[in-house]
């Protein structure tokens, strides 16, 4: 069976989602959800850039020894606004709110989510919490660091902790209800044909991000509101006074916080499971084994949070077992690297651009997961609490894993969703750029944290310098690096070369309708009955590219 | 699902049918699930505050009973009743719809809505006992901050005072009625939010909206409300009941 | 899978098996157990009872295995909850070291 010849793409019309309406009512009411993920782009984008604006003038600040450019306090707010901005309003939603989004319903043949006016309110929540938060940020900051530990939130800090908390608060329904219809969606609504293990493996991460996103999501609104709540009535749950424990609001900040960190890579693991086969022509090595890896990372994330409380007077035992946890949910995500590596070999890898990036997140994923292991060994962590190792570990998993995936699929899926091309070489320029500007940035603080530099400072001992200056000159290049896209994305909507509708030739269901798509994504519902990643034997490689007489030329 | 490559008239064959599903059955399907999971988030979010109630309770059982036992249980008691029976007609109401009455289902459904709003009476007459005598924790309310009159043996009885069992502390009955205010407070606005709900269907039902096809609406509000009548079945145990024995 | 309905007599019997319940909680709240077993009393005829609104009035008994398995997750991961944050709790004065 030959499924790409055998599929009729419809000869491509005039008419898309983009150009189907016109106005901005057409936008901010509408129902689509390939138009929602755009209004979440637009956002994100908005974010990531204050966000940016922080870790900038934490770069700067940290250029010195001496706290020269930023006060203490200016110092606290900045770093736990940067915190904030980047995990709640950007990370999380990045791929699952933009690429999900866009993507799920296409993926699995339907016309849309489950709940497209759902799907809407999640996108007005998420900008209502945002707001807010901006208002919180502008109106005077906080200090709290983005974990908001008690009692410092709860009874010392003067900042507007009511306010942000308001706003996570708030934002936190839109992730909830983003999780809901993506659940709802891959349950009830596949093409015929479309199995579950005919699913794509993008579509498995995002169900496993999901299960997440519903059920540890409420438990870190509760714990914000009761901590509002707190700051409001004087006393509390985690107000030592009335015999409460304040170790109690880390337990429940984490278990919802660790697996956060899952709610970001893994949607990312999902675009680099489909860039690793597509761009090596090769079907996933052990597919289900990447498949069900996604559901084990989603359910052992939820058993090893105690590892952010190794240096509290949390009982030992329990960090015994969160520690040994902690390792084995390494082994999900070993299985990952293991498979996608194992596919690449002896494959005929295309270096496109979402393949660079894909490429440059195993290699810093890898990093940041096996850094990891340190900070979950009991001892080695009380040596390396709160330094710039761990500072360095996350950034990997969160800068490395999620951000390089989100610029990898943003390339790879932006011809279906713009109908134009990116610029080749300059997308090749800018993924090598933001690698060397990574690596140059975050390198330098795993030594420096392992030589004891303290996170969260402003000023530091001279004698950690030369990594804070080679820090922040990597910093430097990894924002130009950054421009570089922001600017050719824009340039490419208007100037960019057009679209085919499928410009990798590559089988998913996604490929086989034009691009940009029409508003209900399929001219009519497609009947699956191929695998997924089913490419044509390597001889054969010369008809895959042939859909339809006027695209032959390819 | 796999079935749902439909004919041409079933895809238009309900006026209630969005245009992105196949037919009815997916849609209805689509909706339950949909209700289902966002239950799932609701246990988790009472979960926490569950959580909290555990521990404290088991670090200071004596508190714990002392401050139970000042609860209304009569009150508790009945609008555990109240609540019930407002859920057996929720369930009579998906009935009705589900056979095609229209009358009885606008009738059920309307008592299912005072029920609701009768629980909610109830429980602000015990809030105002709470305020009176001074129960409200911290400075929440402002010019009424925590300050129960305590009860000394060599007193007569006074139901207004609170009676604390040999181990309690004050400091620590505040932690009780901190988690009573925060559960019950959030089981009761999860009450106005089905109260509104239900305010909807019943504007809908009076408009012939539903149908035995298509009563998702119906259904899916039902399930919201029985959950929340299910938080209260372990609430009224937990929080009125707890210290009961003790009292003898 | 058409939908299962349920008739009024089952609909009629769990209610007035949830009034039962209700009373049987109150009065086994007033009698003292021996080993503190009232809490245990107390819930398991709290958790009887959502068991038949969760079976009856909700449908579950007729419906299909996804909603048994959404249900299921639920109490799991808070089982989760509850079980490691009171291995942290019950364990801390194992060590007399103490803080
Ligand atoms: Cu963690």
């Amino acid at each position: 069976m030959q499924p790409i010849e055998s599929f009729e793409v419809p000869a491509p019309s005039k008419v898309n989602y983009i150009n189907a309406q016109y106005g901005l009512k057409s936008w901010l009411l509408t129902k689509d959800h390939k138009r929602i993920a755009l209004l979440y782009l637009a956002s994100i984008t908005f974010f990531f850039f204050i966000g940016g604006i922080y870790a900038l003038m934490i770069r700067l600040e940290l250029l010195t020894p001496q706290g020269d450019f930023l006060q203490s306090t200016t110092y606290n707010k900045v770093f736990t606004q940067h915190g904030i901005i980047m995990v709640f309003f950007f990370l999380i939603p990045s791929i699952p709110a933009t690429l999900g989004n866009f993507l799920i319903p296409m993926m699995i043949g339907a016309k849309d989510l489950a709940f497209p006016r759902i799907n809407l309110l999640s996108w007005y929540v998420y900008l209502v919490g945002g707001l807010i938060t901006i208002y919180a940020l502008l109106a005077g900051g906080v200090d709290t660091g983005w974990t908001f530990y008690t009692p410092f939130s709860t009874t010392f800090s003067n900042s507007y902790v009511v306010a942000t908390g308001l706003g996570i608060f708030i934002n936190g329904f839109s992730s909830i209800l983003t999780g809901l219809n993506f659940i709802v969606t891959i349950h009830t609504m596949r093409a015929p044909g479309m199995t579950w293990f005919r699913m794509p493996l993008f579509l498995w991460s995002h169900y496993a991000t999901s299960l997440i996103m519903i059920l540890g999501t409420p438990v870190i609104a509760i714990t914000i509101l009761l901590l509002a709540f707190e700051r409001v009535a004087g006393v509390g749950i985690f107000d030592p006074e009335l015999g409460g424990d304040p170790i109690l609001f880390q337990h429940l900040f984490w278990f919802y916080s660790h697996p956060a960190v899952y709610i970001m890579v893994l949607p990312g693991m999902g675009v680099i499971s489909e860039l690793v086969a597509n761009f090596s022509r090769k079907n996933i090595f052990g597919y289900s084994f990447v498949a069900f890896s996604s559901i084990a990372i989603a359910v052992f994330g939820f058993l090893v949070w105690g590892h952010h409380m190794f240096v509290t007077p949390q009982s030992v035992y329990a960090g015994m077992i969160f520690s040994f946890l902690s390792f084995a949910v390494a082994i999900p995500s070993a299985i990952k690297v293991f498979n996608w590596t194992a596919t690449l070999y002896k494959s005929s890898i295309s270096y496109d651009t979402p393949m660079l990036y894909a490429l440059g997140f195993i290699g810093l994923f890898t990093i940041g997961g096996m850094t990891g292991l340190f900070l979950a060994s009991l001892a080695t962590d009380v040596h390396l609490s709160d330094t710039y190792f761990v500072v360095a570990h996350f950034h990997y998993i969160m800068v490395g894993g999620t951000l390089m995936a989100y610029m990898g699929g943003l390339h790879y899926w932006w011809p279906k969703i713009t109908g134009r091309m990116y610029p080749e070489g300059w997308g090749r320029f800018s993924a090598l750029v933001i690698f060397v500007g990574f690596n140059l940035t975050f390198l330098p603080q795993f030594i420096a944290g392992y030589l004891g530099m303290p996170r969260r400072y402003h000023a530091y001992p001279p004698e950690f310098q030369v990594f804070n200056v080679l820090s922040t000159a990597g910093a430097s290049i990894l924002g130009f690096g950054m421009l570089i896209p922001a600017i050719y994305f824009v340039w490419s909507m208007r100037y960019g070369r057009h679209a085919e509708p499928n410009p990798w030739h590559l089988p998913g269901l996604e490929w086989r309708t034009q691009s940009p798509p029409p508003t209900e994504n399929f001219e009519v519902t497609p009947i699956v009955t191929w695998e997924a990643y089913e490419f044509a034997p390597p001889e054969e490689t010369e008809v895959v590219g042939r859909f339809g007489p006027e695209l032959e030329r390819t | 699902m796999i079935e749902s490559h439909a004919t041409t008239q079933e895809v238009h064959g309900h006026r209630a049918l969005q245009h992105h599903f196949e037919n009815m059955e997916q849609q209805r399907e689509a909706g339950t699930i949909g209700m289902w999971v966002f239950l799932v988030t609701e246990i988790m979010f009472f979960g926490g505050m569950f959580l909290a109630y555990a521990l404290y309770r088991n670090m200071f059982p004596a508190a714990f009973a002392s401050a139970s036992n000042h609860l209304d249980i009569t009150l508790g008691a009945v609008n555990t009743g109240v609540l019930i029976l407002s859920s057996f007609t929720m369930a009579m109401a998906v009935y009705f719809t589900q056979v095609g009455k229209q009358r009885p289902q606008i009738i059920a459904l309307v008592l299912t809505l005072i029920l609701g709003l009768a629980f909610l009476g109830i429980k602000a007459v015990e809030y105002h006992e709470k305020y009176t005598d001074r129960l409200i924790p911290g400075h929440l309310i402002p010019g009424a901050s925590f300050g129960p009159a305590v009860q000394e043996h060599d007193q007569p009885m006074d139901a207004h005072k609170l009676h604390l069992l040999p181990g309690a502390t004050l400091k620590q009955v505040e932690m009780f009625y901190w988690i009573y205010f925060a559960m019950t407070g959030m089981h009761a606005l999860h009450m106005i939010i089905g109260a509104g709900l239900l305010i909807f269907l019943i504007i809908w039902s009076m408009k012939g909206r539903f149908d035995p096809e298509y009563h998702g609406p119906v259904e899916v509000v039902g399930l919201y409300w029985h959950f929340v009548d299910i938080v209260w079945i372990f609430l009224f145990p937990l929080l009125y009941l707890l210290g009961r024995h003790f009292e003898h | 899978m058409s939908e299962h309905i349920v008739s009024v007599r089952v609909y009629i019997t769990i209610f007035l098996a949830l009034l039962v319940g209700t009373a049987l909680t109150v009065a086994a709240a007033f009698f003292d157990f021996p080993w503190r077993l009232n809490t245990i009393v107390a819930l398991t005829i709290a958790v009887a009872k959502a068991t038949l609104v969760v079976l009856y009035f909700m449908h579950v008994r007729y419906s299909a295995r996804l909603v048994w398995v959404i249900v299921a997750s639920a109490l799991f991961w808070m089982g989760i909850l509850f079980a490691f944050t009171f291995s942290d709790y019950f364990t801390r004065h194992w060590l007399s070291t103490g803080y």
